[in-house]
């Protein structure tokens, strides 16, 4: 099984998210990550997904994709040729002790601080899930309270664009 | 111009080349239907909505155009639901209209809301919720270009009641369509059509699988000339019946579980199978593998998400079979399939296909009547079928003349859909229509001959009375050492009595030598009438499954 991410451009309607996540538990593909925003055009959305399977699985998903009236435009990326960035916010405990440790490894991740109380920072990455899932890996021995993570989100590297048809 | 909603739906309708209907009143629809009253569209009550949508189903299937139902909401919204899916796994132009709940109320659980967009969204093409009055003539539009172009397929569209009363300004141009999302394919790739010429040519054993994309994409005189000219061999799926006549020189018989043994044993014997318009589904094509290994299918179709979803081809092709004929034929110009292999499957086709039994035995061998009615029914006539062992009969026994001819639930497998279907035929046809059912799918929407009756409507129904639920009742015999569970249907009315007393002529036979002097009883005029056939609870499906006959009856079995 390998991870692809399906950069999918939709109309920006109410219902059309139930319609293509409904089509993934249907015709059972997994999901492994999404994440939805407008783009330039308010009318566009851009639907992100990061799908686990075979190159067969993802060609079925994509196709089957397309025969949504509101989706528009589908490119499967490759890795290596996309900037792919998911953003985590990581509330972890901390004693006067350890308070200094955690902020010189969230300076390493090049992380941000972003909320502080006696016993809990709070902090934000941005990257990669790669990078992501490292940083989780060594802040838990601190002990982490929660994490809120968004799906992951990409990009097409240089000038490429994902353009509509005219 | 002001208009209420209805009234721009009703207009809309019009517009689209709407005749008839198909639907049950409520409240929430009421205004669509109060607006058809005035409009030179008939509205066909039907006895319950499931009718209205299997009605519309066979209307469509007839006249290539969208068929029309209406229901309310909530529960006359969902009792459509078999009926939008039976459309949509056969690929069958339908336009659902609802009634909601008016728009404040919408999802405060009001009386009879129900979330029918939601509910629908795994077997639509597409379906609407109007949330804006003047919406109301695109949406309607769109659907009808939707519904019938492509693979076609139902759309429902919820109108929720306030809209459908409040009056609007309504423009009087109507805006073009242009759906970004919604692409129809092009003509094929000109290489994929050459790399499919090349591997026809280059094949011995070169076979065409003929689905219900041909039919669909009204390809049919096109498909007859591509055989013709090129001798190869057709066996098809149950949707394809009827791409050629059932006794073409050149057709072999249906695929599958249920199919014919000669038409399985030669899809298997192929070196090139050229698929066209098929889903190869999982009732067609079981050995998967088989197709995949020895780079043997070629697989054509103008869904890409149906390439490559069931089996892997060796050349796929995307485009509507219409097109794609255009561009192969003449390619193939030069080409005939080599003797050996037709006379090879003309061997099979001797080999496997026997006579059907005529004798009396005190029951009628259902083969043998379908024979019979064969002969004695107009060529241009339909034949529906309801789903179990009936169908199964029709599509092997009953010579099947023109493409459109059968009307049944191929993909969906729904009881209940044959009776409906051929009323929503025969409005369309004006020809014979046939509904062939046994008593247990009979009893489904049985209640569907009121409309019959009531619209003047006729339907030559046959039912193969076994007082079983035969094709289950076989699987058990077959699959579960015999314990007959749930499959006696006893205490079902005569039906005879119950025809009576709608009025409709009626008939019974139960032995062989009766059967074409009921026959005949049944086709001397126009009317609808109810042939009930007796037929032996033991008697096969097919010949693929269970070649030797089942058991004699044993007396403690009921």
């Amino acid at each position: 099984m390998e991870r692809y991410t399906l950069s999918v451009l939709v109309e920006n309607h109410a219902g059309v998210l139930s319609r293509v996540v409904g089509l993934f538990s249907r015709r059972g593909f997994n999901i492994h990550s999404l994440s939805v925003g407008t783009t330039q055009d308010e009318n566009i959305s851009r639907i992100t997904i990061e799908v686990n399977g075979d190159a067969l699985m993802v060609e079925q998903v994509s196709k089957q994709l397309s025969k949504i009236m509101e989706v528009i435009k589908i490119k499967t990326l490759r890795e290596g040729e996309m900037v792919k960035r998911g953003l985590v916010l990581v509330k972890v405990k901390v004693s006067p002790k350890t308070r200094s440790e955690v902020i010189e490894i969230t300076n390493v991740f090049r992380a941000k601080i972003v909320d502080i109380s006696p016993g809990t920072l709070t902090i934000e990455l941005t990257g990669h899930d790669k990078k992501i899932g490292a940083f989780i890996d060594i802040i838990e021995q601190y002990g982490i309270e929660e994490i809120a993570q968004t799906g992951m989100t990409a990009l097409e590297r240089g000038s490429n664009t994902l353009k509509l048809d005219k | 111009m002001l208009m209420t909603g209805a009234e721009m739906v009703v207009k809309t309708l019009e517009k689209n080349g709407v005749k008839v209907v198909f639907g049950y009143p409520g409240a929430a629809n009421c205004p669509i239907i109060d607006r058809l009253s005035f409009s030179p569209i008939k509205h066909i009550l039907t006895r319950n909505e499931q009718g209205a949508a299997h009605m519309a189903s066979g209307y469509a299937r007839v006249t290539k155009q969208p068929g029309v139902c209406t229901a309310t909401s909530g529960p006359g919204a969902t009792n459509l639901i078999t009926g939008i899916a039976t459309a949509y796994m056969d690929s069958v132009p339908m336009v659902a209209l609802t009634g909601q709940v008016a728009t404040p109320l919408i999802g405060k659980d009001a009386f009879q809301e129900v979330d029918i967009t939601g509910a629908t969204l795994p077997f639509t093409k597409h379906s609407y919720l109007i949330k804006n009055g003047l919406d109301i003539p695109k949406v309607v539009n769109e659907a009808f270009h939707i519904a019938g172009t492509g693979r076609p397929g139902p759309v429902l569209i919820d109108f929720p009641m306030d809209l459908l009363k409040q009056t609007f300004d309504y423009p009087d141009e109507d805006a073009e369509i242009n759906i970004r999302g919604y692409k129809l394919p092009a003509k094929a790739n000109e290489t994929q059509i050459k790399k499919v010429a090349d591997a026809v040519k280059n094949a011995k054993k070169p076979v065409i699988l003929a689905g219900g994309g041909i039919t669909i994409s009204d390809a049919v005189e096109e498909f007859r000339k591509f055989v013709k000219m090129t001798n190869i061999p057709v066996v098809s799926t149950m949707m394809g019946i009827g791409c050629l006549p059932s006794d073409d020189a050149l057709y072999y018989g249906m695929i599958g579980s249920h199919g014919a043994k000669r038409a399985n044993m030669i899809f298997n014997r192929a070196d090139i199978v050229i698929a066209m318009g098929s889903r190869l589904g999982d009732r067609s094509v079981a050995h998967v593998k088989g197709l995949e290994d020895g780079n043997k299918l070629i697989h054509i179709d103008i869904d890409p998400a149906e390439i490559g979803k069931n089996v892997q081809p060796y050349i796929p092709v995307v485009g509507d079979i219409k097109n794609v004929l255009e561009q192969l034929t003449p390619l193939m110009a030069d080409y005939k399939a080599a003797d050996p292999w037709i006379a090879e499957a003309d061997e099979l086709r001797a080999r496997f296909t026997h006579e059907p039994f005529s004798g009396d035995s005190g029951f009628v061998n259902p083969k043998y009547f379908l024979k019979v009615l064969s002969e004695k029914a107009d060529p241009d006539a339909y034949i529906s079928t309801e789903v179990g062992q009936n169908q199964i009969w029709v599509a092997n026994a009953f010579n099947i003349r023109h493409p459109r001819a059968l009307i049944t639930s191929g993909g969906f497998g729904t009881m209940g859909y044959g009776l409906p279907a051929a009323i929503g035929a025969s409005k369309a046809s004006g020809k014979t229509v046939f509904a062939v059912m046994g008593d247990g799918s009979f009893q489904m929407d049985l209640p569907e001959m009121g409309t019959m009756c009531q619209w003047d409507i006729p339907v030559k129904m046959i039912v193969f009375k076994n007082d079983r639920l035969g094709m289950v009742h076989e699987h058990q015999y077959l699959l579960y050492k015999s314990n007959y569970q749930a499959v006696s249907i006893e205490g079902s009315p005569n039906f005879n009595i119950l025809a009576d007393a709608y009025g409709i002529k009626n008939g019974y036979v139960s032995e062989n030598s009766g059967v074409a002097a009921a026959i005949d009883e049944m086709l001397k005029d126009k009317e609808s009438y109810l042939l009930v056939v007796n037929v032996n609870p033991y008697e096969p499906t097919g010949d693929t499954l269970n070649e030797a006959a089942l058991p004699k009856p044993k007396k403690e079995d009921k």
